[in-house]
C-alpha cells in the first residue's frame, strides 16, 4: 500500500483506522475468552442469571457493536462521497474499453486518438475514466491510484483517478476473465503539463 | 416383553436390508447421514488436494507446474467442491443423521425422499469429478460469470459440467431441506414444545428455510444460462437484450444467503455442545434463537456487497453497506452468548472445546475483515484480490470447518459407540490451527500488496515470493494435519474400547440411546418437560428401552413414529413409514437422464427421463396410503391417536406448502429477472411485444376458475361422501385450457430472438409444466378415488392436490399477465 493519490491515500487511511480498532477488538475477546477459563463459575439462580443476558447479551452483544458499526459505517459513507467523480472544472474524460486481453483508451480531449495498454493522463489533476468492455467482464485497477471498478459489456460505469506527480503506474484487470488474465495488465502514465499538452497534440510523449 | 425382545422386533422392522444391497435400497435416517456425511468428506478430501495443487503453484513466481488452462479448472473446482458438495451435504448429512435423535423421533419426515436427495447428490458430484478426471472441468471461477462462461467465450463443455451437474445436486439441498423443516415443525416427541426444542433443531429450521428461499435464485440462474448456451436464448447478452448483471444478481441472491446457510449450522453444533463442556445451560436461549431468525432474514439483505465494483449508484450501495455491516450484530450476540456461557460454568479444555476456541480466533477475525470489505471505498480497493480470499477462508474454515471438527470429536462416541483411545487428535488440532493462520494471515498481506485472486502465477520483484512461499508451507502443514484426523477417527473407530452412553453427560435426547444407535432409534419415544431430559431423569434410557415410553409395542408389525402439534408439543397422529426400497436410486438414476440428455446433447432424452421421472413418482406415491379406516390406534401410556393418512394435514401436506415456498421463490427470481431486464438492460425495447390477442386471455380466464373451482367441489363431495367425478372432470378441463393458454405465448414469440421472448418462453414454459402437473396429479388423485384410498376421512392428497390446483392458477395469472403486460400498454 504505496498511495500515489488521494483516492489511494483516503483509503489507505481507513484501513490503518480499521486495522486498529479491529486488533483492538479481537485482543478483548480473546482476553474474554481466556478469563472464562480462570475464574471460578458465576451462581447459578434465575436472578444471576438475568443480569447475565443483560451484560453479556444486551450490553455486549447488541450495544456494542450497533455503537461500533454505525461510527463506521458513517465514516465509510463520507469517505466514498469525497471518492465519487463530481463535476468540476479541471477534470479530464478517458475511455478505457477492456477486451480478452488487452485495453484500449480514448481521450476526450484528442478526440479519435487510440492508445493500447497505455492510458496517458496528466499529474495533479481529476480524471474520470469511462469503463466498459468488448466482450466479458473486466475490471479496471490502478492500485497505487484508487479502487476498481468494473467494465460489463453494454453498461459505462465511471471512476475517478488522479495521480499527484508524475510517472507510471501499474495497472491490473481484477476480474478473473479466462486463460490469458495474468497477462491482462496496462499502464498509466502520468505526464506533467507540457507533457499532458504535447501528449494531446499528437507528438510522441 | 423385555428389553431385548423389543430391540430384536424393532430391530426386524427398522433394519435396512443386510450385505451390499442395504447401501442401495436403505431409508434409514442412520445409514444416510452417515453416507451422505462419509461422501461430504470424500469431496472435501479431492477440494483439499486441489488446495495443494493451488499452493504448491502458487508457492514460486513463474511456477511452471500447472498452466493457465489447468489452474483454472483447479481452482474453480476447488471452490465449487468445497461449497456444493462437501459443505452443505456435510450440514445435510449432520442433520439426517442427528434431528430425529435430538427431536425424539425413529426417522426423518419423508425416509424415501432422503434417500433420493442423497443419490441426486451422489450422482451429481460424479458427474462434476468426470469432468474433473477428463480435463474438461468447469474453468469459469465458483461464480461463473457470464459473459465469460457464455457460448461465445466459453464453447467447451466445461461450463455445462457445472450447471447441469450443481442444478442435479441443488435437488438434494431442496428434498433434505424440505425434509428437515418439517421434521423439526412435526416430529417431536411429545411434550417437546418449540421453546424445549434443543437449540441445534432452531438453527436447523432456519438454514432449511434459508435453502429453501436461497437455492432457488442460483437453480433459475443456471436453467437460463444453459438455456442460453443450449438454445440460444440471449438473457445475458446485451446486443440482443439481455444483461450479464442479472446473473450476478442472481447468483449472489444465493451466494450471500449460502454464507449464512454454511455458518448456521455451524453455530447451531456450538451451541449445542459448548453448554456442555462448561457444566452448564446455554446463556440467553431465547436471544440466540432470535438472532439466528434474524441472521436468516439479514442474511438475504445484502447480496449486493459481492457487486459494490460494478457500478451501483452510491446511495444503494449505503443501503446494503448498512445491511452487511449490520448482520454482525446478530453475529454478536451469539459470540457473546457463548463467551457468557463459559463465564457462567466451568469449562474444560476438551478436544472439542478445544476446536470451539480455534472456531473463536478464527471467525472473529473473520468477521472483523468482514466489516472492513463491507465499507464500500476499502471494497473497491481489495475486491478480488487475496484479502477477498483471506477473509472468506477465516469465514468458512473458523466458522464451519472447525466447529465441524468440534462436532466429529463429540458426536464420535455415538457414532462408533466407543471412546476415544488414540490421542492423535490434540497433535492433528495444533498442526490444523497453527497452520491455517499461517497460511491465511500470510494470504491477506499478499492481497494488500495488490496480488489478484486467480491469477496463475506472478513475477519475482513485487515482495510477493516469501510471503506466498510462507502461506504454501502453512498449508501443507494444515494438510498433513488432516491427514492424522483421518487416521486418528479410523484407528478410533476400529480398535477402541466400548464406551459409556452419555459419555459428556449431555441432557440432550441423542444420548439417550444405545450407541452405536439401533435402527429405531427409540425403543420408545420420551415424554419430554424441558430442554435437557437427560437432566431431568437419568435414568430415562433404561425406561424407554423397557417400552415405557410411546409406541413401545412393536406388535403392529410397521415402522411408526409420532407427530405433535407445531408449537406445544402435543401429540397429535401415528405415522406409518415406508419400508426398504430400490425406488429412491431408481428415480435419482432416471433423473439423471435429464441431465445427461442435456450434457451431451441428446435432446431427445430429455422428454424421455422427465417422462420416466414422472412414472416413478406415481409409483412413489401409489404405494403409500392404504384402502382401509383403521381409526384411532393405542400408542402406549393410555393415549389413542389416529393415522396421519387419516387426518386432514399430513406430512405429505405439510412438505408440499414447504416445496411451494421454493417453487414460488424461483417464480418470484424469474419476474425480478423479467423487470430487472426490462429496466436496466441496455438492449431494450425489443422490435415488437407479443399481442396477447383474445384466445390466451379467454382460455387463462376460463381455466383458472375451472381448476380452482373443480378441485373443491371434489374436496367437498369426498367430505360429503357424494361422487367427486363433476369436480375432478373440470379441474382437469381448467389445467388443460390453462395450459392452452401458455402455449399462446410459446406460439406467439421466436425464444431466441430477444431476451424479452427468451423470457416469455420460460414464463410460457413455467406455467405449461404447473398445468401438465396440476391435471396429471388430478388424474392420479381420481385413481387413487377409484380404487379406495382417498375418502371423506382420508382427504389429505386431494387437499395436496388442491394445493398445486391454487399455485398453478396464481403463478398463471401473474406469469402470463405478465408476458401481454407490455403488449396490452404499448
Amino acid at each position: 500500500m504505496h498511495p500515489a493519490g488521494p483516492a489511494a491515500a483516503t483509503i489507505a487511511t481507513l484501513w490503518w483506522v480499521m486495522l486498529i480498532g479491529a486488533s483492538a477488538i479481537f485482543l478483548f475477546v480473546m482476553v474474554l475468552l481466556v478469563l472464562a477459563f480462570r475464574r471460578a463459575p458465576a451462581p447459578q439462580a434465575p436472578a444471576a442469571e438475568q443480569r447475565q443476558e443483560r451484560i453479556w447479551i444486551a450490553a455486549l452483544g447488541l450495544g456494542f457493536p450497533l455503537a461500533v458499526l454505525s461510527s463506521l459505517l458513517a465514516y465509510g459513507l463520507v469517505v466514498g462521497e469525497r471518492l465519487l467523480p463530481r463535476p468540476a472544472s479541471d477534470v479530464v474524460t478517458v475511455r478505457a474499453e477492456g477486451r480478452q486481453w488487452a485495453w484500449s483508451f480514448s481521450y476526450a480531449d484528442a478526440p479519435g486518438r487510440i492508445t493500447g495498454d497505455v492510458l496517458h493522463v496528466p499529474a495533479g489533476r481529476p480524471v474520470d475514466v469511462q469503463i466498459t468492455s468488448a466482450d466479458v467482464i473486466h475490471s479496471f485497477w490502478v492500485p497505487r491510484l484508487a479502487g476498481k471498478l468494473d467494465a460489463i459489456p453494454g453498461h459505462v460505469n465511471v471512476l475517478r483517478i488522479e495521480a499527484w506527480a508524475p510517472g507510471d503506474y501499474a495497472g491490473v484487470n481484477a476480474e478473473y476473465n479466462g486463460p490469458g488474465y495474468r497477462g491482462h495488465v496496462f499502464t498509466v502514465r502520468a505526464h506533467d503539463e507540457a507533457g499532458w499538452g504535447r501528449f494531446l497534440a499528437g507528438g510522441a510523449p | 416383553m423385555n428389553a431385548l425382545r423389543r430391540h430384536r422386533a424393532l430391530t426386524r422392522i427398522w433394519a435396512s436390508e443386510p450385505g451390499w444391497r442395504g447401501w442401495f435400497t436403505t431409508v434409514n435416517h442412520t445409514d444416510l447421514g452417515r453416507m451422505f456425511m462419509l461422501a461430504a468428506v470424500v469431496f472435501f478430501l479431492i477440494g483439499g488436494i486441489l488446495a495443494m495443487l493451488i499452493r504448491a503453484q502458487l508457492a514460486t513466481p513463474r511456477s511452471a507446474f500447472m498452466g493457465p488452462d489447468v489452474y483454472n479448472q483447479v481452482f474453480t473446482m476447488h471452490g465449487t467442491i468445497m461449497m456444493f458438495l462437501f459443505a452443505i451435504p456435510l450440514f445435510e448429512g449432520i442433520a439426517v443423521y442427528l434431528l430425529p435423535k435430538l427431536l425424539g423421533a425413529r426417522d426423518l419426515a419423508f425416509p424415501r425422499l432422503t434417500a433420493y436427495g442423497f443419490w441426486c447428490y451422489a450422482f451429481g458430484g460424479s458427474l462434476l469429478l468426470v469432468s474433473l478426471f477428463l480435463g474438461v472441468a468447469p474453468d469459469g471461477g465458483w461464480f461463473m460469470y457470464p459473459p465469460l462462461t457464455s457460448r461465445a467465450s466459453s464453447p467447451g463443455i466445461n461450463t455445462d459440467f457445472w450447471l447441469l451437474g450443481i442444478t442435479f445436486v441443488e435437488i438434494s439441498a431442496i428434498c433434505a431441506a424440505v425434509e428437515i423443516t418439517v421434521t423439526v415443525l412435526r416430529y417431536r416427541a411429545p411434550g417437546m414444545s418449540l421453546s424445549r426444542m434443543p437449540i441445534f433443531a432452531w438453527y436447523a429450521l432456519v438454514t432449511a428455510v434459508m435453502i429453501l428461499t436461497g437455492f432457488p435464485p442460483l437453480i433459475l440462474g443456471s436453467i437460463l444460462l444453459e438455456l442460453e448456451r443450449a438454445f440460444d436464448m440471449p438473457f445475458f447478452v446485451t446486443a440482443r437484450g439481455g444483461d450479464s448483471l442479472l446473473w450476478q444478481h442472481l447468483f449472489w441472491l444465493f451466494g450471500h444467503p449460502e454464507v449464512y446457510i454454511i455458518f448456521l449450522p455451524a453455530a447451531g453444533v456450538i451451541s449445542t455442545i459448548l453448554p456442555v463442556m462448561a457444566r452448564t445451560t446455554l446463556l440467553g436461549y431465547g436471544w440466540v434463537v432470535a438472532a439466528a431468525v434474524a441472521l436468516g432474514v439479514l442474511g438475504f439483505g445484502l447480496w449486493v456487497h459481492h457487486m459494490f465494483a460494478t457500478g451501483i449508484p452510491h446511495m444503494a450501495l449505503a443501503f446494503f453497506s448498512a445491511a452487511s455491516t449490520l448482520v454482525a450484530v446478530p453475529t454478536a450476540v451469539q459470540v457473546f452468548a457463548w463467551i457468557g456461557t463459559l463465564w457462567k460454568g466451568s469449562p474444560t479444555l476438551t478436544l472439542p472445546m478445544l476446536w470451539i476456541l480455534a472456531f473463536f480466533a478464527t471467525f472473529v477475525i473473520g468477521g472483523l475483515t468482514g466489516v472492513m470489505v463491507a465499507v464500500v471505498p476499502f471494497d473497491w480497493q481489495v475486491h478480488d484480490t487475496h484479502f477477498v480470499v483471506a477473509h472468506l477462508h477465516y469465514v468458512l474454515v473458523g466458522g464451519f470447518v472447525f466447529p465441524m471438527l468440534a462436532a466429529l470429536y463429540y458426536w464420535m462416541p455415538h457414532v462408533t459407540g466407543r471412546k476415544r483411545f488414540f490421542r492423535l487428535g490434540e497433535t492433528a488440532f495444533w498442526l490444523i490451527a497453527g497452520g491455517f493462520h499461517v497460511t491465511f494471515l500470510a494470504v491477506h498481506w499478499a492481497g494488500l500488496l495488490g496480488q489478484r485472486r486467480r491469477i496463475h502465477t506472478y513475477d519475482e520483484g513485487q515482495g510477493w515470493e516469501v510471503i506466498n512461499l510462507i502461506a504454501s508451507i502453512g498449508g501443507f502443514a494444515t494438510a498433513i494435519g488432516f491427514a492424522l484426523v483421518i487416521v486418528d477417527v479410523v484407528a478410533n473407530a476400529a480398535m477402541a474400547v466400548r464406551g459409556s452412553r452419555d459419555p459428556w453427560r449431555a441432557g440432550t435426547l441423542e444420548w439417550a440411546m444405545p450407541t452405536p444407535p439401533p435402527a429405531y432409534n427409540f425403543a420408545s419415544l420420551p415424554q419430554v418437560a424441558s430442554r435437557d431430559p437427560l437432566h431431568d431423569e437419568p435414568e430415562l434410557p433404561a425406561r424407554l428401552a423397557r417400552g415405557e415410553g410411546y409406541l413401545g409395542d412393536p406388535s403392529r408389525n410397521r415402522r411408526e413414529t409420532l407427530v405433535v402439534e407445531v408449537a406445544s408439543g402435543e401429540p397429535a397422529q401415528i405415522v406409518v413409514f415406508p419400508a426398504n426400497t430400490a425406488l429412491p436410486i431408481l428415480m435419482a438414476f432416471v433423473t439423471g437422464g435429464i441431465f445427461l440428455g442435456m450434457l451431451l446433447k441428446l435432446y431427445w432424452l430429455v422428454p424421455v427421463a422427465v417422462l420416466g421421472v414422472a412414472a416413478l413418482v406415481a409409483r412413489w406415491a401409489w404405494s403409500l396410503g392404504s384402502t382401509r379406516e383403521e381409526g384411532p390406534q393405542d400408542v402406549g401410556r393410555g393415549l389413542a391417536l389416529p393415522l396421519a393418512a387419516e387426518a386432514a394435514d399430513p406430512p405429505g401436506w405439510w412438505g408440499t406448502r414447504f416445496l411451494l415456498l421454493a417453487n414460488v421463490t424461483l417464480f418470484g427470481s424469474l419476474l425480478f429477472g423479467y423487470a430487472f431486464l426490462w429496466t436496466v438492460a441496455p438492449g431494450w425495447p425489443p422490435a415488437a411485444y407479443l399481442q396477447p390477442g383474445l384466445a390466451g386471455p379467454a382460455l387463462l380466464l376460463a381455466g383458472i376458475p375451472l381448476s380452482v373451482g373443480g378441485i373443491r367441489m371434489t374436496d367437498r363431495a369426498l367430505r360429503r361422501g357424494r361422487g367427486p367425478w363433476i369436480g375432478l372432470v373440470l379441474g382437469v378441463a381448467g389445467a388443460g385450457a390453462t395450459g392452452l393458454a401458455a402455449t399462446t405465448l410459446l406460439l406467439g414469440t421466436a425464444h431466441d430472438a430477444h431476451a424479452y421472448d427468451a423470457t416469455v418462453w420460460v414464463l410460457g414454459g413455467y406455467v405449461l409444466f404447473h398445468a401438465t402437473l396440476a391435471g396429471a396429479m388430478t388424474l392420479f388423485l381420481g385413481a387413487r378415488i377409484a380404487a379406495g384410498y382417498v375418502t371423506g376421512r382420508r382427504i389429505g392428497e386431494a387437499r395436496i392436490v388442491r394445493l398445486w390446483h391454487d399455485y398453478m392458477a396464481a403463478v398463471a395469472l401473474l406469469g402470463l399477465g405478465a408476458a401481454w403486460l407490455p403488449g396490452l400498454a404499448m
